[in-house]
């Protein structure tokens, strides 16, 4: 392992860890501005033009605030929780080719982590780690809301997964390969995925808003039901990292989808790079979107839905590719 | 406003929202689920909020800067005024306002002035107490204590005075002929004076 190797991916790992982070921060202002225009208000105004600096304001509010133990949680597990879901949010990012490979100074760069030959299993999986955090930390707080939440992340846990699972497995087998790259390779040759996999795409979505824990599935931390479910009892930056992991996981799963569905990045070129953000932009709306429009559902409506019609349509559509391959 | 004071609800547009049964059989509810399914009823909601925001008809009032106008009968901080003819001012001390207050938050104090009139020297309310019921704006016989508009009375402390001068109309604002009267509890009808019928002398 040469020096230059290790420079160039300590520093996109800088690079990512940096955007990202602040790019959660945003993501938190776009939220508050689309869902207040979708309901008639004005959102953040009065920090900074259109309410801008709010994010600042957030983080100087979340950095500054005391850090409470209670007297009753375990303290060592509810103390490591919330770096559980940040950790794992930017962990999953390392596989994910964000842009196409470009050159800077006469030096290529490949803008992602490591293209390691599981891209897809690794992401999905390190994502699927990140709901430790929920559960641990709802199980560590001695708060009857707290663990309500634990046991609800567990149930979710249990139902998204085989989805997201089942749903992939039909793109991989088309593709023969687990990296995001070879992915979007076969897409430049064969068209997007999409128009072939329709039915695994959609729920490759549904899955992704059980994954993060947006609206139609926000049954981890479901303010009108469980004051904020795992989160009860943090405060300030324990807090704080829970909001960040949530965010930067929005972010991350609106990538995957379009490099797997929607022809990533495509063939290299400055508008296939502007493509995968523009795809990437639609889907972060569309999360808000529905946070606007929609209502929960309750989790055994999430469980009934995941594992009664999901999962079969899922194994009815690797199974149907399958026999498509074979003849 | 029309609309509003229109209490007749029969023909006013209502009608009763038909309300399917729940399906009792796991059929019946099969046979929901796909009619929510494939009638994109999801999709609907989507399209609602999108609308609105593309019409981006926001009905926020930014407060401390834009306030929404109040109604002229409207009963916050109190207003002492002063006559249109002399700009004396109109409270005679009679202590009525003081006696009626149910929350006993006026106190006055009086004297007899050099002309044998009586002159009010304190006179103090407590905002902190005032339930801005009116009472004091009603029995006043000169309609000398009247409710004002001003209802920012945000206090470091629950007693909260305002004084005579605090209340009491400018008298720059009195020249101006700028003093508005109040037309809530207590204050003169409009057209009074056509129907004020005069006391006859004998009977």
């Amino acid at each position: 392992m040469d020096n230059a190797y290790l420079i160039e991916t300590i520093i996109k790992v800088v690079v990512i860890l940096l955007v990202f982070s602040a790019l959660a921060g945003i993501g938190t202002y776009f939220e508050r501005k689309v869902l207040a225009f979708m309901q008639r208000r004005l959102g953040p105004m009065n920090v900074g033009p259109f309410g801008l600096l709010q994010v600042g304001a957030d983080g100087i509010k979340l950095f500054t605030k005391e850090d409470i133990i209670p007297s009753g949680v375990v303290a060592p597990i509810f103390k490591i929780a919330p770096v559980i879901t940040a950790a794992t949010a930017f962990m999953a990012a390392a596989a994910i080719p964000f842009l196409p490979a470009f050159t800077l100074f006469g030096y290529e760069v490949h803008p992602i982590v490591a293209d390691i030959n599981i891209g897809i299993l690794y992401v999905l999986g390190v994502m699927a780690v990140g709901l430790f955090g929920p559960l641990l930390g709802g199980m560590a707080s001695a708060n009857k809301f707290a663990l309500l939440s634990a046991a609800r992340a567990a149930a979710v846990f249990i139902s998204y997964e085989v989805v997201t699972g089942l749903a992939a497995l039909a793109p991989i087998m088309m593709v023969g390969s687990l990296s995001l790259i070879d992915f979007n390779n076969y897409q430049i040759e064969n068209g997007w995925i999409v128009w072939s996999q329709p039915l695994a795409f959609i729920l490759f979505w549904i899955a992704a808003f059980a994954e993060t824990g947006r609206t139609p599935f926000h049954l981890i931390a479901n303010d009108h039901e469980i004051i904020d479910g795992f989160g009860t009892e943090y405060s300030g930056m324990r807090w704080g990292l829970f909001f960040i992991g949530e965010y930067a996981n929005m972010f991350f799963i609106s990538f995957v989808i379009p490099i797997i569905f929607l022809g990533g990045f495509g063939d290299g070129t400055v508008l296939g790079a502007f493509a995968l953000l523009g795809k990437m932009a639609f889907f972060f709306f569309f999360f808000l979107w529905t946070r606007a429009a929609w209502p929960d559902v309750r989790p055994d409506q999430l469980m009934w839905l995941c594992w009664k019609v999901l999962m079969p349509l899922a194994v009815i559509n690797v199974v149907i590719t399958g026999f498509v391959m074979m003849f | 406003m029309e609309q509003f004071n229109n209490r007749n609800v029969a023909d006013n547009g209502y009608f009763m929202v038909d309300i399917e049964d729940y399906p009792t059989d796991s059929m019946g509810r099969f046979k929901r689920i796909i009619k929510r399914t494939f009638r994109l009823e999801l999709f609907v909601g989507l399209w609602v909020v999108m609308r609105e925001m593309i019409k981006f008809d926001i009905h926020t009032i930014s407060y401390p800067e834009e306030k929404m106008p109040i109604g002229p009968r409207y009963r916050a901080v109190h207003e002492m005024k002063r006559l249109w003819e002399s700009d004396a001012e109109r409270c005679i001390g009679c202590g009525l306002c003081e006696k009626i207050c149910i929350s006993d938050c006026i106190r006055m104090d009086t004297k007899i002035d050099e002309e044998s009139r009586k002159e009010v020297t304190e006179y103090t309310i407590n905002l902190g107490r005032c339930i801005f019921c009116g009472y004091c704006a009603e029995v006043c016989p000169e309609l000398a204590i009247t409710h004002g508009g001003e209802y920012e009375n945000a206090s470091e402390q629950r007693e909260h005075y305002v004084d005579y001068e605090y209340m009491l109309t400018p008298i720059d604002v009195m020249k101006a002929n700028a003093q508005k009267e109040f037309e809530g509890f207590g204050a003169i009808t409009p057209h009074e004076d056509e129907r004020v019928a005069k006391t006859p002398l004998s009977y």
